[in-house]
């Protein structure tokens, strides 16, 4: 998933997608003390107040794709099944929620059959029935998830729901029966990776009367532990206890904390830093600044929390118009930037590393390889600025103008400061257009807006390669003209798209072997696509209040926010 | 005289900022420096210092050297030289002063001589048009127009100006202020034009372009020239304003508003990048007011030019 200031998807090698598969997980191998730990009712109660510099876009959450609001959404709503809400790699486990049990997998892979909990409400007072699941996976479609193209087509019927989403039926896909209170979908290929898909916040499950476009800012009733009461784009938003809400599975949706959780916009990263430090907030969520940096790993070192993530800052370049549209215009580019430089604005060496690939260390499939370094080697040691110069000038591109869209925080602006500076030296003629993060991830994707060259990030769905390769370069995760085109770079390659296919197939089989393609896949990409300049995988930095406690992190959801004490 | 000894000492080391940079300092003010290095008291230091306290977190801007040849006032955030940023950001924010007070003072003086002079339909259409403009709070229509023509760029006509060039806000700031000059003028050659000797030089027969050329602009040129300082100094805080916000002079240039833009983000550590650039407008502006103010008590003792402003 993305973040508007992080793009997110962590990610850590755990061969959930097998064991999810076959439906073998009911426990949770590798949890450590998490959320769905012993319940501590004397810490209930407060208000939990979260500083955000801007809001995250829209509350839907069949579309947004923010680490922003999809941190909120783990509390708020349910999908069939969910990632087990516990620290450590047993966040990385699918659990059942709103299912009885993880499903039953028959017809060779295809075909899932899930049994749907009775007496589950929404937050409206009404209760959850199949053909509320039944609208929820039509409305993907509707709604133009960014992921229907990528994930959710492999559901039969689903092809037929992307080129006439108005109409989407998904009949023979998903099938319902009120009797048996079970819900059947049904693929067109087997899917090592569908109950992960499942398990993030597309795959909620909303009243079949939520509208069938982008809720844009009206909440939509879930199922979760909170709800949302008001949410405003300009000034914040309010979380507050579900009242129909009772713990079915605490590893699926734990109780929580505070009585209410506010999220307030409208404040610079700097304000936010100063109010948690002063008691006036609970957590920042934007990147701090990085000279903010030194005064909080000295003074406030015990409220500051720092976790590894598999996650990338990158550069996408945009593929189809000038001067990207040119190969070795982009390989200069990734010659030309320093990624120890990018690292030294996000806060230096202990919270970043550079990189050269688009799959994160620690990832199925990582090879550590650098196709565009000073001299030869795997391990990143440099830009050679000499090849790019000769690069842009062989391109024929020297002298055009580019424009940079990055967000308009501190650490991103930063960044995209340097990056000017960067290519203005190898001949180009660049200037910086910083967004607000409420709208800069969309925009960047929208190919009318003629994006040439923008700062985002990427932080895992779910731990898997194609999570990365496949979500962001592969053709059918390129919509033209759409907000919700996630592959930003706009790069199609019909035999890399192949090679993905076939390494998902093999999934099922090999996943060692898969694991190697999506290697080699993840080299050719940068080789001979370059569609990327990758800059560094992030540590994730959560600063909050001196009086909160019981602080979890979660390498799928980040910091639990419903599970902080206030109180 | 001291206020313009003060303008005078503004404009020379400002103008001097490539000297400075190129010959001195030996520093690219408008190139990130991510990862230099430099030569402190027999040391090698990185410009960039990480931090090595606590935890450790953190990358900190070299602060000031107090060595006029080496970051005498420190780096900013993107390593670059913050004095010599502040030299070449003076010379932009007095460049798009003084031009942008160039062009308000010469729209407004056409406006406001042909409206007060010929009277009648022309000076219905001056007036509204400076009703409209004036209808207006000057920072809200500074931003509408910047966030627009900084997206586009200008282009009427045979005029191309590209979206991050620095005659975006040279004209839009110049143009906004018009009616504040304009409107005192136009009431200036109203008042003249009932005088004695503009009665007689109509009576005579003089051409209108005549009148306006011998007899109106030089009685009209005083008031002018007490504007002009005063402008500059309006203009100057204006483009910091907006550059500050983003939407005036265009990174990688400087201004002093896009300097304490850059200097926001290490006002806790490094209080000199944005410290620096706000003394340089206080100072400017301040002797800029004072020497318009002189200029008013020389020319006109007895006007009152600036409480129409």
């Amino acid at each position: 998933m993305s973040r508007p200031m992080f793009t997110r998807r962590i990610g850590v090698l755990l061969a959930s997608f097998a064991m999810s598969l076959f439906g073998v997980i009911a426990a949770a191998p590798g949890a450590t003390a998490g959320a769905s730990s012993t319940y501590q009712s004397q810490h209930a109660g407060g208000t939990l107040k979260l500083l955000a510099s801007t809001a995250g876009g829209t509350l839907d959450p069949q579309v947004n794709y923010t680490l922003q609001y999809w941190q909120l959404y783990q509390a708020t709503y349910d999908g069939l099944v969910s990632f087990q809400k516990v620290t450590g790699a047993g966040s990385f486990v699918v659990v059942p929620d709103l299912a009885v049990a993880l499903p039953k997998v028959t017809n060779g892979g295809k075909t899932y059959t899930f049994k749907l909990r009775k007496g589950i409400k929404f937050s409206n007072g009404k209760p959850v029935t199949v053909n509320d699941v039944l609208s929820s996976f039509q409305r993907i479609f509707k709604v133009s998830n960014p992921n229907a193209g990528s994930w959710y087509n492999v559901i039969v019927g689903g092809p037929a729901c992307l080129a006439t989403p108005a109409t989407c039926t998904l009949k023979g896909g998903v099938a319902v029966n009120a009797s048996t209170n079970t819900v059947t979908v049904n693929l067109l290929t087997p899917d090592a990776e569908f109950l992960d898909q499942l398990a993030v916040p597309f795959g909620s499950i909303l009243p079949a009367t939520a509208p069938a476009k982008d809720a844009g800012s009206t909440p939509i009733p879930g199922t979760g532990a909170y709800m949302f009461k008001s949410y405003n784009p300009n000034t914040g938003l309010v979380m507050v206890r579900n009242p129909y809400f009772k713990v079915w599975s605490a590893p699926a949706q734990p109780k929580g904390y505070p009585n209410e959780i506010d999220m307030n916009f409208g404040t610079t990263v700097e304000s936010e830093v100063t109010a948690v430090e002063n008691g006036q907030g609970d957590w920042v969520f934007d990147a701090l600044p990085s000279d903010r940096l030194q005064q909080l790993s000295t003074k406030y070192a015990a409220q500051l929390h720092v976790n590894s993530l598999t996650a990338d800052w990158y550069l996408p370049m945009n593929t189809n118009i000038a001067p990207f549209n040119n190969l070795k215009a982009r390989q200069a580019v990734n010659y030309a930037i320093d990624k120890n430089a990018a690292v030294s604005l996000f806060g230096g060496k202990l919270l970043a590393s550079p990189t050269c690939t688009i799959l994160p260390p620690g990832f199925p499939g990582y090879v550590e390889s650098c196709a565009y370094n000073k001299g030869t080697g795997s391990k990143y040691n440099g830009p050679d600025l000499a090849k790019a110069k000769a690069l842009v000038k062989a391109s024929g591109t020297k002298g055009m103008a580019v424009g940079i869209v990055v967000t308009n925080d501190p650490v991103n602006s930063a960044v995209g400061q340097y990056v000017q500076s960067v290519l203005n030296s190898i001949g180009y003629k660049a200037t910086l257009k910083p967004l607000s993060n409420n709208i800069q991830f969309t925009y960047i994707q929208n190919t009318k807006n003629k994006v040439q060259i923008s700062l985002s990030q990427w932080y895992q769905d779910y731990p898997a390669a194609s999570d990365f390769l496949k979500v962001l370069l592969s053709c059918s995760a390129f919509h033209p003209g759409s907000d919700n085109s996630i592959n930003i770079a706009g790069y199609c390659n019909k035999a890399i798209d192949a090679k993905m296919n076939k390494a998902e197939a093999l999934e099922l089989t090999n996943p060692t072997a898969a694991n190697a393609l999506w290697g080699q896949i993840d080299q050719q990409l940068m080789s001979a696509g370059a569609p990327w300049v990758p800059l560094f995988n992030p540590k994730q930095i959560d600063f909050v209040s001196k009086r909160v406690g019981n602080y979890q992190f979660s390498r799928q959801f980040y910091m639990y926010v419903d599970q902080l004490w206030v109180k | 005289m001291g206020a313009l000894v003060v303008v005078a000492f503004m404009v020379t080391a400002c103008l001097l900022a490539p000297v400075y940079a190129h010959q001195i300092a030996h520093e690219d003010p408008f190139s990130s420096n991510l990862l230099g290095r430099i030569r402190l008291n027999g040391r090698m230091v990185s410009v960039l210092q990480a931090n090595t306290q606590g935890a450790g977190y953190g990358v900190t801007p070299i602060g000031p050297t107090w060595h006029f040849t080496n970051y005498f006032l420190g780096a900013d955030n993107q390593g670059r030289d913050v004095f010599a940023r502040f030299l070449y950001g003076g010379r932009a924010s007095l460049l798009i002063g003084s031009v942008s007070a160039v062009i308000c003072c010469a729209v407004a003086t056409v406006m406001g001589l042909a409206g007060g002079y010929f009277g009648g339909a022309i000076d219905w259409v001056v007036s509204r048009l400076f009703d409209i403009v004036w209808a207006f709070p000057i920072y809200l229509l500074a931003i509408s127009l910047s966030v627009i023509l900084l997206t586009s760029g200008v282009n009427i006509g045979p005029l191309h100006i590209g979206p991050g060039s620095m005659m975006v806000p040279i004209l839009i700031i110049g143009a906004i202020f018009v009616p504040y000059v304009g409107r005192p003028l136009r009431g200036i050659v109203l008042s003249l034009k009932e005088r004695e000797f503009i009665q007689a030089a109509i009576g005579s027969g003089a051409s209108d372009w005549h009148i306006l050329s011998r007899e109106v602009f030089p009685n009209v040129a005083p008031s002018i020239i007490v504007f002009f300082p005063l402008m500059v100094a309006f203009d100057m805080l204006t483009e910091s304003s907006l550059s500050f916000l983003g939407i005036g002079v265009q990174p990688p240039n400087a201004s002093w508003g896009t300097i304490i833009q850059d200097g926001l983000g290490l006002l806790y550590t490094r209080p000199w990048v944005a410290i620096a650039p706000g003394l340089g407008i206080v100072i400017t502006a301040g002797a800029l007011n004072v020497f318009g103010d002189g200029l008013r008590d020389a020319f006109d003792p007895k006007a009152k030019l600036r409480g129409s402003i």
